[in-house]
Parts: structure tokens; sequence; C-alpha cells
């Protein structure tokens, strides 16, 4: 008796993994809704606290939107690969005889299509109720789109790397944050430049770099993080 | 060249040799060593705790061994590990499936990985398994047994010549135990091999059947 050897391609790979999560978060659609509710209250607690001022709003906005983004996506990372891992499901990946870093990368993908997509697409209405200028949705969202991705690969990293831990998404917060900064720094900055009708495209770039360069080597430490992981 | 596939392909051994696992400070894999050939089961025996789990993990390449080799027809398995994932299946303690997927969705994405296969495959090897009515219920409303069931379904559909089943009978009735084992016998006459870590000896009278006692 002889081993089917893999013959689906690569992209079919892909595509099963994101209609099963797909699938999945259809059907636990309260815990994929989490950061996006997340997201939108916290920008909403904003103008309660500092004041409901537009012209004041305005000149934060920029800085709300990218940390609320970058929290609710570090709270939607822990659950990225912890569910797999516990219920065994990893573990046949791993010993499946396909590429663990196309899997996990494929799963990473449609961690952003369900968590960070839906926050780039509310992001006008949240930029709407700070105060932002209709001409700066555009760019809010292709620099929201970027950095979700991004924050994305950084928060799965982590993950993979603490998935093995019984409390690990303090320290995935304290391992990933520092990691996170640059896209912090780099994203409100170019919102910033923007709206005050400077050129962005330095600081788009090095998010564009910096996104391109994670998705290069983040799925190889992502699959060495799990091998570890399961342990 | 042993690894050659044309060369292989009436015939299949795995050898474990000199095998040793330390787990903290716990020695708990001493020189273990055996063989299994095309068409032989080897059980492994031994109280709780003496390193079965282990031992399976470690032979599946889930555990990393401090010393000791893992061959695949003469192949180291960590040099081509693709190869030899390709040919084993792993059942272990937990059943591997969703809950929020159907016993047949389940089947699809987890054999899918694998290997290409169809939603009418996956009900009949439901069928096999004697639960054809759990296929579209999802998994979170099936029993224990049922579970261990649609995750022997996998084994069938997943064609590989060595299955890993670490404690397979667990939740099965003693009707699950007799399909079990004639899932196995087919297995073996059609040239698989089996490892397997069971308190109860399966196939006792089986002509390939070896034990291996840990202590």
């Amino acid at each position: 008796m002889q081993p089917h050897t893999a013959s689906s391609s690569p992209f079919k790979l892909a595509a099963l993994v994101l209609r099963r999560d797909i699938r999945l978060a259809a059907r636990r659609w309260d815990q994929v809704l989490q950061p996006l509710v997340f997201f939108v209250v916290v920008i909403t607690l904003f103008p309660l606290a500092i004041s409901p001022e537009l012209s004041e709003l305005r000149r934060i906005a920029p800085g709300v939107l990218w940390v609320a983004a970058m929290l609710a996506s570090l709270l939607a990372a822990d659950a990225l690969f912890r569910p797999d891992v516990e219920d065994g499901v990893m573990e046949q990946w791993v010993l499946s005889g396909q590429p663990l870093a196309w899997l996990l990368l494929a799963k990473t993908a449609g961690h952003w299509l369900l968590t960070g997509l839906p926050l780039v697409l509310m992001a006008p209405f949240m930029a709407l109720g700070l105060g932002l200028n209709l001409v700066g949705w555009p760019l809010l969202m292709g620099t929201l789109a970027l950095g979700t991705a991004l924050l994305s690969v950084l928060g799965a990293i982590g993950a993979a790397l603490t998935v093995g831990l019984r409390r690990g998404n303090m320290l995935m917060a304290l391992l990933v944050l520092p990691l996170e900064m640059p896209v912090l720094i780099f994203g409100a900055q170019a919102l910033d430049m923007g709206m005050q009708g400077e050129l962005v495209t330095g600081p788009l770039s090095l998010l564009a770099a910096m996104l391109l360069f994670a998705l290069a080597l983040g799925p190889f430490a992502m699959a060495a993080a799990i091998r570890i992981s399961i342990e | 060249m042993l690894a050659n596939p044309d060369q292989s392909a009436s015939h299949n051994k795995l050898e474990v040799q000199a095998l040793h696992l330390w787990r903290g400070e716990h020695h708990l894999l001493r020189g273990v060593s055996f063989a299994v050939n095309t068409g032989e089961l080897l059980q492994l025996h031994g109280p709780n705790g003496v390193g079965k789990t282990s031992l399976l993990r470690t032979v599946a390449g889930l555990l990393p061994a401090e010393s000791g080799v893992t061959r695949w027809n003469g192949v180291d398995t960590h040099r081509d590990a693709t190869r030899f994932q390709e040919s084993l299946l792993y059942l272990g303690h937990s059943s591997a499936l969703k809950l929020d997927l159907t016993a047949r969705e389940n089947l699809e994405f987890s054999v899918g990985v694998r290997d290409e296969v169809s939603a009418e495959k996956c009900r009949q090897a439901l069928l096999k398994v004697d639960i054809p009515q759990c296929a579209e219920l999802p998994a979170r409303v099936l029993s224990a047994g049922q579970r261990r069931r649609v995750a022997l379904a996998r084994l069938l559909l997943a064609q590989a010549p060595l299955w890993i089943l670490d404690e397979p009978t667990t939740n099965l009735d003693a009707a699950g135990v007799t399909m079990l084992e004639g899932l196995l016998a087919e297995h073996l006459a059609q040239g698989g091999m089996v490892l397997t870590a069971a308190h109860q000896t399966l196939l006792a009278t089986h002509p390939g059947n070896h034990v291996l006692v840990l202590h």
C-alpha cells in the first residue's frame, strides 16, 4: 500500500483552509465580532472622556483610530491558533506532509479577512464621528488595510509562540507590542500627514515594505514556533 | 536506494533504534528498539505513564528524541520528513474534530489537507464506521464514541500505509471495538501496518500481531 502523494496545488490548499475558517466563523460569529465591537467601543469612549469638540477630536483622531485598531488586532490574535492546537487539528496539520508555513499563512490571511478587514471597513464611519474630513477616507482605509495585515502577521507569530502556554495572552502582548510599535508610528504618521495635505508615500512605502518582509519570513517563524508549542 | 518508490511499492518498513527520550528530569524511554513490516501490527503495552504516548509521538515526529533513529524504508524520518508524513496517519488522544463543523465537513477539511476528497467518499467512510446518520450533525452533539468513529473514518479516507494509533479503543463500545478490529485487519491485508498503544490486545490471533511491553 502506497500513500497518495499530495497532489492538490498550494492554492487549492490555501482555499481549503480559508473555506474552513470562514465556515467556522459563520457558526461562531459572536466571537468573530468581538474585535470589531472592541474597536467601536474604544473609539466611542474618546469623545466622552476628552471632549465632544470636533476640532479637538480631529487632532487626535489618527492616533485614536490606530491605537484602537492595534489593540483590537492584539485581542483577536490570541484566538488565532489556540482552538486548533487545543482540539488536535494542528497536530494533524504538522503531520499532513504539507508545508506547515503555507497552511499557517493561509490561516493568518483568513484571520485578517475575518477580523482585520471589518475594522478597515468600519474605520470611515468612526472617522466621521471623530470629525475627519471626507478626502482622508481612502488614505485611512489604505493605511489601516496595510497596517492591520501587518498586525495580523506579527500577532500570528506571537500567538504561535505562546499557544502552548496556559495563560499565554499576557506574554503574547509583551512579545508582540514592541514589534508592532513601528506599525503604529508609521500608520498614524501617514494619516496625520495626509490630513495636512502632505505627501504620504514615505510612511506608506515603509508600511508596505514591512508587510512584505513579514509575509516572507513570518510564516516560517510561525511554523517553527507551532512545532515547539505542540511538543 | 531503498527510498525508491518503485522498489518499496510492495513493502514498507519502519525501524526504531535505541530511542531515548527525557521528559524534564524523567528518563522516559531508555533505548527502545523495534521494527514493523508491511502487514504487521505492533501493540505497545505497559502501565499508565510508562511512555507509550510519548513513544508514539516521537516516532510520528511530534516529539524530538534525545538520541536514537527512526527509519522509514531505510531513510531517517527527520531527513525526509515530508515523505514519511505522507505515509503516516496519526490518531492521538484527541479526535481532532472541530465541534462546530458536521462530521462530514470535518472529514472533508481534515482529509482535504492531505489529499482531495469528495463529500460522497466522506459519507461512505462514515457508513463504514457505522454512523451514517451522523454525517450532517455537528460534532458538538455527537457522543464521545461517535466522535472517535469519525476520527477512525479519517484513517480510511486518507490513504497511508502506516497507522499510528494512540488508544484507538477509547470511548468505543464493544461493537465499535469489533468494527475497529475489522478495519485494522483489512488495512493489514491491504499491505498496511499499524503501531498502536492499547490496554486491550486487538486482533490477538492475527498472524502479524506483535506485542512490545514497556516497563
